[in-house]
């Protein structure tokens, strides 16, 4: 009887290592599998699927490099809008509101996230991008002329580069806030105290004692958002405008990666399907860089906070 | 939170009046600037939902959850009776693959790996898995599945299975760590073997924790497009085999019909945009509810 329960306690202590292990493989075989089924592509194409504007799948050329700048380009919009809002909820739920707004600041930013990205999306191109499109119009009319800012702010287009990145920014902006509101909840309390103690204000206690702190993980909380925004597809495809093209005048239309796949994957075959395939392991690779690095800042910055 | 307490008003206003004014301006500016931020986010979400609830609220009736989809998107009627079980239905089947392994996998990390090496990667990989992009695991699914299998609803399934996989491991493990370390013991004095522990009282413990983590899962899983796309296809009609033939679901119709340059088309994007909605929140909300009635539990 003995053995039979040592037997039991094996047993289940390989099932959970195989549960286990089952990430690692699954990791591994996303890697291969679509590697394989993209190759076509990358032997045929070679750099040029990454560095060529060519993007003509009847003459079978693919080129995704407009795909490549439209993803980096709405995701750091939207980074760029995020983080002051995030960064500014997170130290309002955490250092100056009201004890009894705190919870429900947290349901709210819970509601935001829970949205799924289709229903932004159609949020985005029935109502914010008719909206925004006369919007754009008019700050490109008044910074008409002006170096850079001309360059930038140039465009009426509702469906455009701005408009991704303004619905991704909605996105990213509950998860930037919930993991800088974890981080900056471990500043030990010594530290404020020892701010106060010196006869500073709040901001002075904030910019002195919370935020060096914690920067390192603020930064992760970042980095994880521009992930997530790299990566988000059904929203931009909706919203982005879907035509390829380098450009910084941010209020024109443009494309990305994930968009491309879910928009052109329908009519291809062939090749154009490996190159659709190729584009989702590029989006793979470069969300794996992203996160990994993340998670080493978080992980590192964790460790240190616990004084280890 | 914090230990440091909140002023009253008075202290505050004598500490400010002892300021000098570029010091009071920074505070004031800050503070600004951080309630500025949440006025900031309320506004997407209350016109998003607002709508969502209004534009959607008229397609509501018996037969949106009964008829099949309409030959002819263009055109009024018919129902969304299709993609509602279709979302449930493939929801449901990535649950029961995702949670009993998810949970598997978490008491592999918190109870047998601990510290180790092994551990350790496995923790970081499903942190990194949490950050795939869905639309890459709806790639994989078509890959390794739907090119051998063809369009169903279990593709589907599986697809989801992937995104729902690492929340559910880390969120459970989050949840096994809190279980004190005593409940274990006590077992194992009372002569139980390690997996009888784990079964019978560690488990049970975090029991709450971990179903909350599971519904912010299918929650977020519920909401998913992109793996759908190329996994499920398209169908018109009722299909409740997840094994045979193209489905559809909430998502997938909401993405089609948000395209279309249709009133009728629009208006469909919008009630099934409610419907889902209704269905993601009812799990958020329950997920909130179970975890707050955990804590209070612990507080008492």
């Amino acid at each position: 009887m003995g053995s039979s329960r040592r037997r039991g306690d094996q047993l289940f202590s390989k099932l959970a290592l195989l549960s286990g292990l089952f990430v690692l493989a699954i990791l591994a075989l996303i890697a291969f599998s679509t590697t394989r089924e993209a190759w076509p592509a990358f032997s045929e194409q070679g750099f040029s699927l990454l560095f060529s504007t060519d993007w003509v799948p009847a003459d079978g050329k693919f080129g995704a490099l407009a795909f490549i700048y439209g993803t980096l380009l709405s995701s750091v919009i939207a980074v760029v809008l995020s983080v002051p809002v995030s960064l500014g909820i997170a130290l309002y739920t955490n250092e100056a509101a009201p004890r009894r707004f705190r919870r429900p600041i947290v349901y709210v930013m819970d509601l935001l996230a829970a949205i799924p990205s289709v229903v932004y999306g159609l949020w985005g191109i029935i109502v914010l991008a008719p909206f925004i499109g006369p919007v754009y119009s008019s700050i490109s009319s008044a910074v008409d002329g002006i170096p850079v800012l001309g360059w930038i702010f140039y465009g009426d287009s509702g469906r455009s580069f701005m408009t991704a990145g303004i619905i991704l920014a909605i996105m990213i902006t509950p998860i930037i806030t919930s993991l800088s509101r974890e981080v900056i909840a471990t500043v030990p309390s010594a530290q404020r105290e020892a701010a106060y103690g010196m006869g500073a204000t709040r901001w002075e206690m904030i910019r002195s004692a919370v935020l060096p702190w914690s920067r390192g993980g603020i930064v992760g909380a970042v980095m994880l958002g521009l992930g997530r925004a790299m990566g988000e597809t059904i929203a931009v495809a909706l919203v982005i405008g879907s035509s390829a093209q380098i450009t910084s005048h941010l209020f024109e239309p443009g494309d990305s990666m994930a968009a491309v796949i879910v928009n052109q994957f329908g009519e291809s075959s062939g090749t154009f399907r490996a190159a659709l395939i190729g584009l989702g392991v590029v989006l793979f690779l470069v969300t794996i860089v992203v996160n990994v690095l993340a998670r080493s800042i978080v992980v590192r910055f964790d460790r240190r906070s616990q004084g280890l | 939170m914090t230990a440091t307490r909140d002023y009253t008003n008075l202290e505050r206003e004598l500490v400010e009046a002892t300021l000098s004014r570029s010091r009071r301006i920074k505070n004031r500016a800050s503070s600004i600037w951080m309630l500025g931020s949440v006025l900031v986010a309320l506004i997407p979400l209350a016109l998003v939902i607002g709508y969502v609830v209004m534009k959607g609220i008229g397609q509501i009736s018996v037969a949106w959850f009964t008829e099949d989809l309409p030959a002819v998107t263009r055109r009024a009627g018919g129902g969304m009776g299709p993609a509602i079980v279709g979302t449930i239905l493939i929801t449901l089947g990535a649950a029961i693959m995702a949670v009993p392994l998810g949970i598997l996998g978490a008491v592999y990390l918190n109870e047998y790996g601990g510290k180790s090496r092994l551990a350790r990667a496995v923790r970081l990989m499903s942190d990194v898995m949490t950050g795939v992009p869905s639309i890459v695991m709806g790639l994989f699914i078509y890959t390794v599945w739907t090119l051998t299998f063809g369009l169903s609803g279990f593709g589907g399934a599986l697809a989801l299975a992937c995104l729902m996989l690492p929340i559910v491991i880390r969120s459970s493990e989050e949840m096994l760590r809190l279980v004190p370390d005593e409940l274990r013991q006590a077992s194992y004095a009372l002569g139980n073997r390690k997996w009888r522990t784990i079964v019978t009282v560690v488990l049970p413990a975090a029991s709450g924790g971990i179903i909350s983590g599971v519904m912010l899962a299918i929650a977020r899983a519920a909401g998913e497009t992109a793996p759908l796309v190329f996994t499920i296809g398209a169908a018109r009609k009722l299909n409740i085999d997840l094994f045979n033939g193209p489905m559809t679901a909430l998502s997938v119709q909401i993405f089609g019909n948000a395209q279309a340059p249709y009133a009728a088309s629009q208006a469909r994007a919008w009630g099934a945009a409610l419907t889902l909605v209704a269905i993601v929140f009812l799990f958020t909300v329950l997920a909130r509810i179970i975890s707050a009635r955990i804590a209070r539990k612990h507080n008492a």
